[in-house]
């Protein structure tokens, strides 16, 4: 054994310069961690302008222009700035120490990947202040919306989504080395906690999808500027292939955002139930077969473009299939929980009503799959609906979920308890009437992605558009609640949590600045 | 070269492989719509390979449709709205078009055939949509069409549409939509 480490010596440098320069996994999840959740205030902001101006009908705010401008940015921020930097962030913060590693793999590159995002999102942001205003054709950039109808500053969007694609490539590609090489030795792949497991696939998506995207974009940059028509039909080329090649990126997009979530709940429920995980293995293959389908059920997003009935059934039951390996997953946390010594902190708060309603959000994306009832949903609230159930109370709450479970461990405080329920029940009730209320609405015919609506959807808008500002709202104890714990409370113990598995539970809270430079020996544990 | 090294370079590959693919679904979506006529797309000029048999027992209505693109001030119609046709004969039609406006505009038509399954047995020897028109203010064509409807039609297809749009390819027409 190594007793001698020069870097036991010393601590982080001081001073500013520290985070700019770090190479150190803490400090970079660190920084994403805090990026995100900036990301996720500003996206949230805009969400409170869309619902300010819904909250009746007539246009009393904001103009339509700028609407739409409100609901592009708020979905490319959330989705490209807030969920996945977040789960990027749990990565880097928790993969070597759940894996037994001193870092990740390629520590420069992990600064460099995260230092990216800063400019990506204020080039997209700064469209805003350009004249014709921030990219206004929905977070899916229809062409040709985007291509021949799209402001100027389209072309700031497309170096944007090029940045972005650059720093999640690497963030990959580092997570895929650190998993693959770094491990402890005798950790072996079925050793490995499932939030490991989850961002190993993750990560391969990432690298399978994000080069595609960066390629859609391109093609829109040539259009735009190069005279070439891969979506112009005047030109030979044809508006649908853009919806292909985008969803072809978009449906395992979705898929990026979730399986991470279903990694940080398979860790939280087994330790607040005091059960080791039911069915590992399953949740494993599940997982990757979730990830197989996802390749290959893209056209479910464009059943009303007008595909042979043929192309329509496979779509439709390739997606429905999806239901069974998901199903897999609900299953095995509720036999997780089943006969546990059930508590409820906060953590485990969070991760049961992700189960529920993220299990809401897929029976809705059950629904939608139907191809002659999609024709009725297509673009409609209803669809806003159901993403938002599996986006919010879904990725959303288990990043809130790990934030709660963990920051004991990297602050060597515990989190106020009483604050922290307080702020999982108002983000509980906020996000159920935001959204619960859209359902209805949807249903009823009201269109996405419009400033004003017809009278009959008023009730429900403005009873959206308060659960939404209670929701909004109620972010900023969450953000209370972090400082809080950061600068100071009751001292947590190692163990942290009485029935938590894993590696990092080994070391003292908080977590020292460099940990596991002589790999850990016992392995028995490694997973929940 | 070291372990990380090696995947490094796999994953790397792979990305910029995806990349790559993401170009190569282009063509690949050529040759699926040419193929199964996904999109009612058709194929390009026909050569008729040998005299084709004349079914003079079937009779296929073919309708024609013109819409104008967004930004397209053109004159725009069939001469003949629908036709009543042998499959295997050759039919000829005309489509005529003017320019109203005072400038000249380059068109372009795109052609589209409904029910798609039947997009491929629809063969043009000829069309205007092989290329592009100029026109100057005033000035009018009557473009000709000349097809062959394959005598292997599927049999529950009794009525096919060939539906024309007109696009204005001028590079005005981009500014304005701008």
């Amino acid at each position: 054994m190594i007793t001698e480490n020069p870097h036991d010596s010393h601590g982080p440098d001081k001073g500013l310069m520290r985070w700019v320069f770090t190479t150190n996994h803490k400090d970079i999840g660190t920084l994403y961690l805090w990026f995100s959740f900036l990301m996720f205030l500003t996206g949230g902001v805009m969400a409170l302008i869309i619902r300010s101006e819904l909250f009746q009908p007539g246009l009393q705010l904001v103009q339509p222009e700028f609407f739409i401008q409100m609901t592009t940015m708020h979905g490319l921020i959330m989705v490209f700035g807030a969920v996945m930097p977040a789960f990027v962030g749990l990565a880097n913060c928790l993969i070597p120490m759940m894996v037994g590693a001193p870092d990740m793999a390629m520590p420069r590159m992990n600064n460099f990947s995260f230092w990216i995002l800063p400019f990506a999102f204020g080039l997209l942001l700064s469209s805003l202040f350009m004249e014709g205003g921030a990219p206004n054709f929905g977070w899916t950039f229809y062409a040709p919306l985007s291509t021949d109808f799209g402001p100027p500053s389209t072309t700031f969007f497309i170096f944007a989504v090029h940045m972005m694609g650059i720093s999640s490539i690497m963030g990959s590609i580092n997570i895929i080395v650190t998993i693959l090489n770094l491990r402890a030795p005798g950790m072996t792949l079925m050793k490995m906690p499932l939030f490991v497991w989850t961002w190993l696939i993750t990560a391969y998506l990432l690298i399978a999808v994000m080069p595609v995207l960066a390629g859609v974009v391109t093609m829109m940059l040539m259009d735009i500027h190069f005279n070439t028509a891969f979506f112009s039909a005047g030109g030979g080329g044809d508006p649908v292939l853009f919806q292909h090649i985008f969803w072809f990126f978009g449906h395992p997009e979705v898929y990026i955002m979730i399986l991470p979530a279903f990694g940080i709940v398979s860790a939280i429920i087994p330790t607040f139930a005091r059960k080791r995980l039911f069915g590992y293995e399953s949740m494993v293959y599940a997982t990757a077969s979730i990830a197989f389908l996802s390749f290959i059920v893209w056209a479910h997003h464009m059943f009303t473009v007008g595909i042979p009935i043929a192309g329509e059934l496979y779509f439709m039951y390739a997606t429905m299939l999806i239901a069974v390996p998901t199903g897999v997953k609900v299953f095995n946390w509720v036999a997780t929980m089943w006969q546990g010594s059930m508590t409820f902190e906060t953590p485990m708060l969070f991760a049961i009503a992700f189960v529920v309603l993220f299990s809401i959000g897929g029976f809705s994306g059950l629904m939608l799959s139907i191809v002659p009832a999609d024709f009725q949903y297509h673009d409609t609230y209803f669809v806003v609906a159901h993403f938002h159930y599996v986006l919010v109370p879904g990725s959303v709450f288990s990043v809130m979920a790990a934030v709660y479970y963990w920051l004991p461990k990297w602050t060597g405080n515990m989190y106020d308890e009483a604050l922290g329920k307080t702020h999982f029940w108002l983000s509980f009730i906020g996000i159920n009437i935001t959204f619960f209320p859209q359902h209805f609405v949807g249903l009823a015919g009201m269109p996405r992605r419009i400033p004003d609506y017809p009278l009959q959807f008023a009730d429900f808008n403005m009873v959206s558009s308060c659960g939404a500002f209670l929701f909004g709202f109620s972010q900023l104890l969450f953000l209370f609640i972090i400082i809080k714990t950061i600068r100071g409370g009751e001292k947590a113990t190692e163990q942290v949590w009485e029935g938590a598995h894993g590696l990092e539970w080994t070391i003292p809270s908080p977590a020292p600045y460099h940990t596991f430079t002589t790999p850990p020996s016992d392995l028995n544990e490694a997973h929940g | 070269m070291t372990d990380n090294a090696k995947t490094v370079a796999r994953l790397l590959s792979t990305a910029v492989f995806m990349f790559a693919f993401g170009f190569l679904l282009v063509p690949l979506y050529d040759v699926l719509c040419a193929v199964t006529g996904f999109n009612g797309k058709t194929a390009g000029q026909y050569v008729p390979e040998k005299t084709t048999e004349i079914d003079k027992d079937r009779w296929v209505t073919v309708q024609f449709i013109t819409n104008n693109n967004a930004g397209m001030p053109f004159e725009f119609r069939p001469k003949q709205r629908s036709m009543r046709v042998h499959p295997g004969e050759i039919n000829t039609t005309e489509f005529y078009i003017r320019n109203p406006v005072a400038r000249t505009i380059t068109a372009q038509a795109v052609p589209s055939v409904s029910p798609f399954h039947a997009a491929a047995y629809l063969h043009k020897t000829e069309c205007f949509c092989f290329e592009q028109q100029q026109l100057v203010e005033g000035e009018a064509l009557d473009m000709p069409l000349r097809f062959i409807v394959d005598s292997e039609l599927p049999a529950d297809v009794t009525t096919l549409t060939l539906s024309y749009t007109l696009f204005n390819i001028s590079q005005e027409a981009l500014a304005v939509a701008r």
